[in-house]
């Protein structure tokens, strides 16, 4: 019996597992994942919890041990300790080692508001917000509702973060909803962003780079924070300029899960060495990593997961034939991103390609429009929920190309 | 488009002044570019900038301004200093490493 051992079942964990559950011989493979939490959220339903969109728990999470096929072994644990060199894993509960002979890392990455002087304390989900956390989303969700306005400051802590776009998503719904409760003109918005620019691909920027004047937002650049001031109510950043606060929303700072740090296996981020094309680990020959763990150059995002588990899984079935990896990932992303309004647009891009104009996925057809606002384009992010529980965690193929295409984008 | 002239060879630059052809990079022409921003690099700008490139190297994108802080032992403050205004993206264009991006 030969084991593969899956570290998470998040969005890339439960689709390799599910995946590799269809396609591998259940009389030959034992399939064991190890997750330290017993719920699975939906987090690009975060984005919306706040303004009210989505309303109840029950609309972003399920619990994790109906997700997986028969065949894969879930525990409910926390992982203490990766030891390469003896192929096992440690886990905290009832001190379990479990060997493998295959092992996929796919511990995700979280928010650190810790790493912030001034984020936690007493203001902490009172004026200062996240919404990268369920918790997080719904507080922001209850202070919205009773707000009266003042200054609402959006800032990034450090990137890379997961889904890049989510920061720019909130400010275009905050800005809709705000009008909506006819709190707009009583409410000045700030985006402070360590990147030199909001945009910072040129074809982006040509398209989507007016939107935050069109919606007045004012933005600051290169803006590294370095305390929140709960008592002045300012943020401050390394360089001195202090921003004034009445609502804070904050993108902690985001790193790799702590069992990478405790295992002496990542970066400074505690994100995961990983090799760009074939997703195995730059030095060990049995270990991958999925999804948000890596250490590679490419969003953090749930089609990223997607894109890379189906490339890994191609390569996955040769190499334990005796064959070579192949280079097939390509770095392919793929984001919805919401502008408000009942409007939306779509980004669709990889390593070398930055995002362009056009349709997609069927060139000149669509239905969705790349780098243009679109209602299509709101409604397949909606969508996009019933696609991620029916299909994409399930491992069911997707209407969309692995690798990006070059059809139905303008140059 | 832009070029930056040196030793009558003429290098192109892209609309942030960022070298098109990486490979152009050598010690004379980040001293040129850093005339560009006003700054003549010493001991210490070359510190940072070994190490942007050294990750470079390694992770194929730009470390950020933290990153050269935690990895590269460079207080965050004095980077301010040493590039002021913007040092994130000066750091890049300076020592021949992609400009620090998002995704859009
Ligand atoms: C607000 C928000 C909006 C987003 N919007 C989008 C979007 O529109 N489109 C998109 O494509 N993506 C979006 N994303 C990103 C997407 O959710 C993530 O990229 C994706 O979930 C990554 O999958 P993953 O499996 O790598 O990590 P995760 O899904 O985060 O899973 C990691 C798992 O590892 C477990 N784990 C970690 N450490 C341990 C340990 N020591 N022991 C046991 N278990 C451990 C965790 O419990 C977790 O279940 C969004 C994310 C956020 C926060």
């Amino acid at each position: 019996m030969k084991k593969l051992l899956i570290l998470g079942g998040g969005t890339a964990g439960t689709m390799v597992a599910n995946r590799l559950g269809r396609e591998l011989d259940a009389e030959e493979w034992q399939i064991t994942l190890v997750d330290q939490d017993p719920i699975h959220y939906y987090q690009p339903g975060f984005v919306f919890v706040p303004f009210g969109i989505y309303k109840k728990r029950e609309e972003v999470i399920k619990p994790r041990k109906g997700l997986f096929t028969p065949n894969v072994r879930f525990i409910l644990s926390d992982i203490d300790l990766i030891e390469p060199d003896k192929n096992q894993v440690r886990l905290k509960k009832n001190d379990t080692t479990l060997s493998y002979d295959f092992l996929i890392i796919a511990t995700g990455t979280s928010i650190q508001p810790e790493e912030t002087p001034g984020l936690l304390g007493d203001e902490w989900h009172k004026s200062i917000f996240d919404f990268y956390t369920a918790d997080g989303a719904f507080a922001l969700a209850h202070k919205l509702r009773t707000w009266e306005g003042g200054h609402l400051v959006l800032n990034i802590v450090d990137t890379p973060i997961k889904c890049p776009v989510a920061p720019l998503e909130f400010i275009f719904l905050a800005d809709w909803f705000l009008h909506e409760q006819g709190l707009r003109d009583k409410v000045e918005i700030t985006f402070a962003t360590p990147l030199p620019e909001v945009f910072t691909k040129p074809r982006a920027s040509a398209f989507l780079g007016n939107l935050l004047e069109e919606r007045r937002i004012n933005v600051e650049t290169e803006y590294l924070i370095e305390e929140a001031d709960q008592e002045k109510k300012v943020i401050r950043s390394f360089d001195g300029r202090e921003v004034p606060f009445d609502l804070l929303v904050t993108i902690p700072l985001n790193m790799g899960s702590g069992v990478i740090e405790r295992s002496e296996m990542g970066d400074d981020l505690n994100y995961v060495p990983t090799e760009k094309h074939t997703l195995k680990h730059k030095t060990f020959e049995n270990i991958f990593v999925l999804g948000d763990a890596t250490d590679l150059p490419t969003s953090k995002a749930g089609s990223v997961a997607h894109f890379q588990t189906e490339s890994f899984i191609h390569n996955f079935l040769r190499y334990i034939d005796g064959m070579e990896l192949l280079p097939t990932f390509d770095g392919h992303s793929n984001c919805y991103i919401e502008t408000g309004y009942g409007k939306g647009t779509l980004i669709d891009f990889n390593y070398d390609v930055e995002p362009l104009p056009g349709k997609f996925p069927l060139p000149g057809f669509g239905p969705f429009s790349l780098l243009e606002e679109s209602r299509v384009d709101h409604w397949g992010k909606l969508m996009f929920r019933w696609i991620y529980w029916h299909l994409l965690l399930k491992g069911k193929e997707l209407p969309i190309p692995v690798r990006m295409s070059m059809a139905g984008k303008r140059l | 488009m832009a070029t930056l002239e040196m030793a009558g060879t003429s290098l192109e630059l892209d609309d942030d002044g960022f070298l098109v052809n990486r490979d152009e990079w050598s010690r004379e022409v980040a001293e040129e570019l850093a005339k560009a921003d006003d700054i003549s690099l010493t001991d210490r700008h070359w510190e940072v900038i070994e190490f942007v490139r050294g990750w470079y190297a390694e992770k194929d994108e730009s470390p950020t301004l933290r990153r050269i802080t935690k990895v590269g032992g460079i207080p965050t403050k004095e980077l301010y200093q040493l590039f002021p205004e913007g040092p994130g993206k000066k750091v890049a264009r300076i020592a021949g490493t992609p400009k620090p991006e998002g995704c859009v």
